[in-house]
């Protein structure tokens, strides 16, 4: 059994001998959010110790991946963060294309970025709302669910799905943007999504109730933070400006002018607070990227890893061996290995790659951002209250598609 | 060949087996005696300062003698690079010195690796299955372990 713990008390009265509790929670738990599940250790309300498990929710996506071919992958990066399924759809994209050595059009760059940026907005959005539902303040959520709605909307209209989107294809994208849809894009951005925001702003900010429940409450140092691996909103929010966007510019960030925010305490409360604002820089270039949008095609012009029009399959056999050929065996992409980050709304997303020269990856494996935040938890927590255990594992933002594949 | 490559080379010239730098990503190969040396030179060294595991993962090459590679990703903060550093392990003896005391951060990654290739990690403080539950048989992402094998899913153990 465990040992008797001594509780010291402020006030002078004696000490109390109480034996440490175990509680279990989740894996099926309101407050987890996905199938999650912690083994804490409490003296009265006072985490003393937890054990955080995952594994629920493992699908095998990377022995699936190894059996499957390139872009059959895709549908399965839609599984990883379904929060924002477009962001692991480009990071997979990017791999295989650094790859095969790939140099996606102008046209497609942007319209990865500006998809990555709105797949930001509503991850932060879903992240923000659910946190507040837990603490107790609800509408935050509703406000935020409007725009989340208006870019499915939009996403709907891109790729026929809200959710399990495939967009990116290896050298381009499934689609162009249909027509008039930046429009639509830059109406939503102007219109919908920074009232939204203002109006969370308004309730949460300077609310005394919610700065008591999350300041100062799961805070890390930038040391610790580096030391465990964090990335994202979480590692900003203790000091560290990394941020692949600005570090490591891909696709065309470095076209773009926008701030990457920081906090000091690393505690729920800075966390918050780095989204919004991030929110507001995705706007930023959002309003930028449709502006320079270039016209030109979105697939890059190679038989050897684009699909030949359907027109060309329907009439010319030369087009219909290609088609055939491409969608039974794959993609012929060259033997090496590679590791390509992106910067997804929770962090660094990597997709380590090897490749035999087959039609199909040999390895696939995944660097999700919540691998790592997941593992901090207990870090975050030892000292505080159970109910803040509530608070900082969703500001944390653990999304259990990408933790377990 | 870029800088971090030259310099681990010099500083390690036994234990580097290769190195390269295809596709732009500098990879070294390196014997796996004194990983835990050659990681703490790369977060310390004044001009590496890789200060960020990223990724751990193994990679099973079946057939190939030896056959599992264990792949460390390291980024650094204030260099703004990478590298990628491989050890490869033989089948009948898949060991390597853990590396948590150098990243606390890379504990649950070695955990995986365990879980899935069977890779042992010397010295891990809590090395045991982390995706699959500890009754589960075999380690599913062995090139060997069949895609359609079915095992009883059981609860938690009591």
């Amino acid at each position: 059994m465990a040992e008797p713990v001594h509780i010291a008390t402020k006030g002078g009265t004696p000490d109390l001998q109480a034996e440490p509790m175990l509680i279990n929670i989740g894996p099926s738990h309101p407050a987890t959010h996905a199938t999650l599940r912690f083994q804490a250790k409490l003296d009265g309300e006072t985490i003393l110790d937890l054990e955080p498990e995952f594994g629920y929710l493992h699908r095998g996506f990377e022995k699936e991946s190894e059996a499957s071919t390139w872009t059959q992958v895709v549908p399965y990066t839609d599984r990883l963060n379904y929060v924002s399924p477009l962001m692991n759809n480009v990071g997979y994209a990017m791999a295989v294309e650094k790859l095969c050595g790939i140099e996606i059009t102008e046209r497609c760059k942007y319209v990865r970025v500006i998809l990555s940026e709105l797949s930001r907005i509503i991850d932060h959005m879903v992240c923000i709302g659910t946190n507040m539902v837990d603490l107790g303040a609800l509408t935050n959520f509703w406000y935020f669910w409007k725009p989340r709605e208006e870019v499915y909307k939009l996403i709907e209209e891109l790729c026929g799905q809200r959710l399990t989107t495939s967009y990116t294809r290896i050298g381009g994208a499934m689609a162009d943007l249909p027509e008039g849809w930046t429009d639509r894009a830059l109406a939503v951005c102007r219109g919908v999504i920074p009232g939204c925001i203002a109006d969370v702003n308004a309730l949460l900010t300077k609310n005394r109730i919610f700065i008591e429940r999350t300041m100062g409450v799961g805070p890390i140092s930038a040391k610790d933070a580096v030391a465990l691996g964090f990335t994202g909103p979480c590692l900003r929010a203790a000091g560290v400006p990394l941020d692949l966007r600005k570090d490591q510019p891909y696709l065309v960030y470095d076209r773009f002018d926008f701030d990457v925010p920081v906090g000091e305490a690393g505690d729920t409360c800075d966390r918050y607070m780095v989204r919004m604002e991030e929110m507001r820089q995705s706007l930023r270039i959002i309003e930028q990227a449709v502006a320079q949008l270039p016209g030109g095609p979105i697939d890059i012009d190679d038989p050897r890893f684009v699909l030949p029009p359907k027109a060309q399959v329907y009439e010319n056999i030369e087009a219909l061996m290609n088609h055939f050929k491409f969608i039974m065996e794959g993609v012929k992409v060259p033997a090496g290995e590679v590791y390509s980050a992106t910067e997804a709304a929770n962090g660094e997303l990597g997709f380590y790659i090897v490749s035999r020269g087959g039609g199909g990856p040999y390895k696939i494996k995944v660097r999700p951002p919540c691998f790592p935040l997941f593992q901090g938890i207990p870090h975050l927590v030892k000292g505080q209250m159970i109910a803040d255990l509530i608070a900082v594992l969703g500001s944390v933002n653990i999304i259990a598609g990408e933790l377990d594949r | 060949m870029s800088g971090v490559l030259d310099r681990l080379r010099e500083r390690f010239p036994a234990d580097v087996v290769s190195v390269h730098s295809n596709f732009g990503d500098d990879t070294a190969l390196v014997r796996r005696e004194r990983i835990v040396e050659i990681l703490v030179f790369l977060r310390d060294d004044p001009e590496l300062l890789f200060d960020f595991a990223m990724d751990l993962t193994g990679v099973d090459y079946l057939g190939e003698e030896p056959r599992f590679e264990v792949v460390y990703h390291l980024y650094s903060l204030e260099k703004k690079r990478r590298v990628r550093v491989k050890v490869r392990l033989h089948e009948d003896d898949p060991v390597i010195d853990t590396a948590v005391p150098v990243w606390p951060g890379i504990d649950w990654y070695e955990r995986e690796a365990w879980d899935m290739y069977g890779i042992v990690f010397r010295g891990h403080p809590n090395l045991k299955r982390i995706l699959m539950y500890e009754a589960f048989e075999g380690h599913p992402l062995r090139k060997d372990y069949p895609k359609a094998k079915r095992q009883p899913t059981i609860g938690p153990e009591e």
